[in-house]
């Protein structure tokens, strides 16, 4: 069963001038729609991975899991129970403890001036749960020492920041991890040591996470399910061996030739052309239709719908 | 062969504080030749974009040169004044920095920031200039350049304005251009289109470029040659399919096989123990020998410098051993 059911889900932003300016310059409102009729299902103990370039609602999907968004349309139901809908405080409340965020930057998401037994005690302490000793026993957990709890953030480095910030998106004993880009502002050998903690944690805890990066060769080593985001939609979904082995999205594939390779000694290969279209104006049917070789007149006026081919999911017309 | 464009020997850069000098930049030596790409890599605080710095002598003080030489075409740079060093930057060398926001002026119109660079810089009048910067902008691939000179940076996405922070970087026919992370700030897809457009031009021109980055996969498909920094040194430098494949330095080694390509398959990445020291705690000898595999008694006594290309800053190094 599922841990994590998300059904047409979207949410658009009202991103339109001042009242004032829109009276003068007669301009109407405007309106984004970072997330568009996306529909996922999360395993329980399964890595789900969100991939797309900027502006292609990844974060946003990742901000309505756990709560800190309220979808436009659609539901998120956590093991049943719809946040944004549930009447009952104490469901709520349950589920919520089962949820944590781990995010990108190990700078910003810590607060300078608390020590770090505060800041890992203080999902639990929120509730008026017992802490004693809970700060330590983490600390050695994802690989610090439980003499680091009375230190400040400033006296870590990025990655042990990180690790300071998993320690505590786990006080509260979660079972789903929504990790936004955690390695993204880490180097290479941190990266590694953070992703295997991550792993480890996972096979330990038996976590669920659902993994956001931008990053294709973290994600195919983390993840257990991907799915591929443009523009705030879904357009395909595969595991990581179908999606880099024979990925049917055309966008997939200028995403998987695009990315640099490390073995791809002066590789001259044509870069895509084109950029992310304005999302506040999306092109009509399929959203990558003007960035195509492939697009033909039903993929500039029917939006294509998510199918299911040899388990995968894909939302192109042309796709077999 | 002829004479490299950039040369560095024993570059040294100092920074004095409270608790004694920190070095940065210590004993680091290289060349570019003509049409070359040197792809300069390591970690946060490894010095790569500090050597660049001092190169284009914007180190900001109390960091200061402390000992080596630079010399672009032959001339010595590191110990001009600051009006000299005026002059070369944007002459001599081009700069792209990481955020094309802050290396263009919000408030003047690209066309003007065009014309005005090469108006100081080259002996043409401004009619040319103006045509130029047309030619320039319609090079690196901004679509109806003529009408685009009037608009200003915000006007333009994160790609294009990259493409206006080249155009200006090269429109001086720099012989030298440093990009320091050039694509970081930018997605796969406009990444691949800027790293295309750089090297083409390059080659193009015969432009030198020290590419500065921390991705691996943008320097094996871009760059000639590697410098594989740490600590402040350089641990390896050689032909940028040798270091990559065949890394000699341990930790060229083990960088390259915790990337998460080079461990496809295996339920684990290759984890280097520890973290790179603070500058402030470098240890004696060879600066990695506490994290390394294969340190012994005389790693710890004296670090071994890079004694010629293709080879590595280390007394015991890996020969010809792929990346497992």
């Amino acid at each position: 069963m599922a841990l994590v059911r998300v059904e047409t889900l979207s949410r658009v932003f009202d991103v339109s001038k001042p009242w004032l300016n829109r009276v003068l310059e007669r301009s109407p409102k405007t309106y984004l729609t970072a997330v568009s009729d996306v529909s996922i299902e999360i395993e329980a103990r399964s890595t789900y991975a969100l991939v797309g370039e900027s502006g292609s609602g990844k974060s946003t999907i990742g901000r309505m899991l756990v709560g800190l968004l309220a979808p436009s349309g659609g539901t998120v139901e956590i093991d049943g129970v719809d946040l944004a809908q549930e009447r009952d405080a104490a469901r709520v409340a349950a589920v919520r403890d089962r949820i944590q965020m781990i995010f990108q930057d190990p700078f910003a998401s810590l607060n300078p001036r608390w020590k770090v037994r505060d800041i890992i005690t203080e999902p639990v302490a929120a509730r008026g749960g017992d802490t004693s000793g809970l700060a330590e026993e983490l600390l050695e957990q994802v690989g610090l020492s439980a003499r680091d709890a009375g230190k400040f953030p400033h006296e870590f480095s990025g990655g042990q920041r990180q690790r300071i910030c998993i320690a505590r998106a786990l006080a509260s004993k979660p079972e789903l991890i929504i990790c936004d880009e955690p390695t993204s502002a880490l180097d290479v050998s941190v990266q590694a040591q953070v992703l295997n903690l991550m792993s480890d944690l996972k096979d330990d805890l038996g976590l669920t996470y659902v993994l956001i990066s931008h990053d294709l060769t973290v994600v195919q080593h983390m993840a257990d399910r991907i799915g591929v985001l443009y523009l705030g939609r879904l357009v395909e979904e595969a595991t990581p061996d179908d999606l880099f082995a024979s990925p049917r999205h055309p966008y997939t594939q200028m995403l998987l030739a695009a990315a640099p390779r490390m073995d791809g000694f002066g590789r001259d290969i044509p870069p895509p052309e084109g950029e992310i279209p304005d999302p506040t104006n999306p092109p009509k049917g399929c959203a990558f239709h003007p960035r195509c070789a492939l697009a033909t007149a039903r993929c500039r006026s029917d939006r294509p719908v998510l199918r299911d081919l040899g388990g995968s999911r894909v939302a192109c017309h042309l796709a077999e | 062969m002829a004479d490299p464009v950039l040369s560095i020997r024993d570059l040294t850069v100092e920074i004095p504080t409270r608790h004694g000098i920190l070095r940065p930049v210590d004993r680091v030596s290289y060349d570019i030749a003509q049409g070359e790409i040197l792809g300069v890599v390591g970690e946060s605080g490894a010095g790569k974009s500090m050597a660049g710095n001092a190169v284009i002598g914007l180190l900001t003080p109390p960091a200061h040169i402390a000992g080596g030489e630079i010399r672009l075409n032959g001339q010595r740079i590191d110990t001009l004044g600051p009006r000299a060093l005026r002059r070369l930057r944007g002459k001599d060398i081009g700069m792209v920095f990481q955020d094309p926001l802050t290396s263009l002026n919000p408030l003047i119109r690209i066309g003007d920031q065009l014309t005005e660079t090469m108006l100081t810089h080259l002996d043409i009048s401004r009619k040319e200039a103006e045509a130029r910067a047309i030619a320039a902008l319609d090079e690196v691939g901004i679509p109806g350049a003529a009408r685009r000179i009037d608009s200003y940076p915000h006007e333009f996405s994160g790609g294009m304005r990259q493409r206006v922070v080249i155009a200006l970087a090269l429109c001086a026919e720099p012989s030298l251009v440093i990009a320091d992370e050039p694509t970081t700030a930018l997605d796969v897809s406009v990444q691949a289109q800027i790293i295309a457009l750089l090297k083409r031009l390059c080659r193009e021109r015969g432009t030198a470029v020290m590419l500065i980055t921390h991705d691996m996969g943008v320097i094996a498909e871009t760059a000639d040659r590697v410098a594989v920094m740490y600590a402040g040194r350089l641990a390896e430098l050689g032909p940028v399919r040798d270091v990559l494949t065949k890394p000699q330095h341990p930790y060229t080694h083990g960088l390259m096989a915790s990337t998460p390509l080079a461990s496809r398959g295996q339920a684990r990445l290759h984890q280097i123990p520890g973290a790179m020291p603070r500058l402030d705690a470098v240890p004696d000898g060879c600066a990695f020998h506490p994290r390394c595999p294969a340190a012994q008694a005389r790693c710890t006594a004296s670090p071994r410098p890079v004694a010629q290309d293709g080879a590595a800053a280390c007394w015991f190094p890996r020969i010809k051993q792929e990346v497992s």
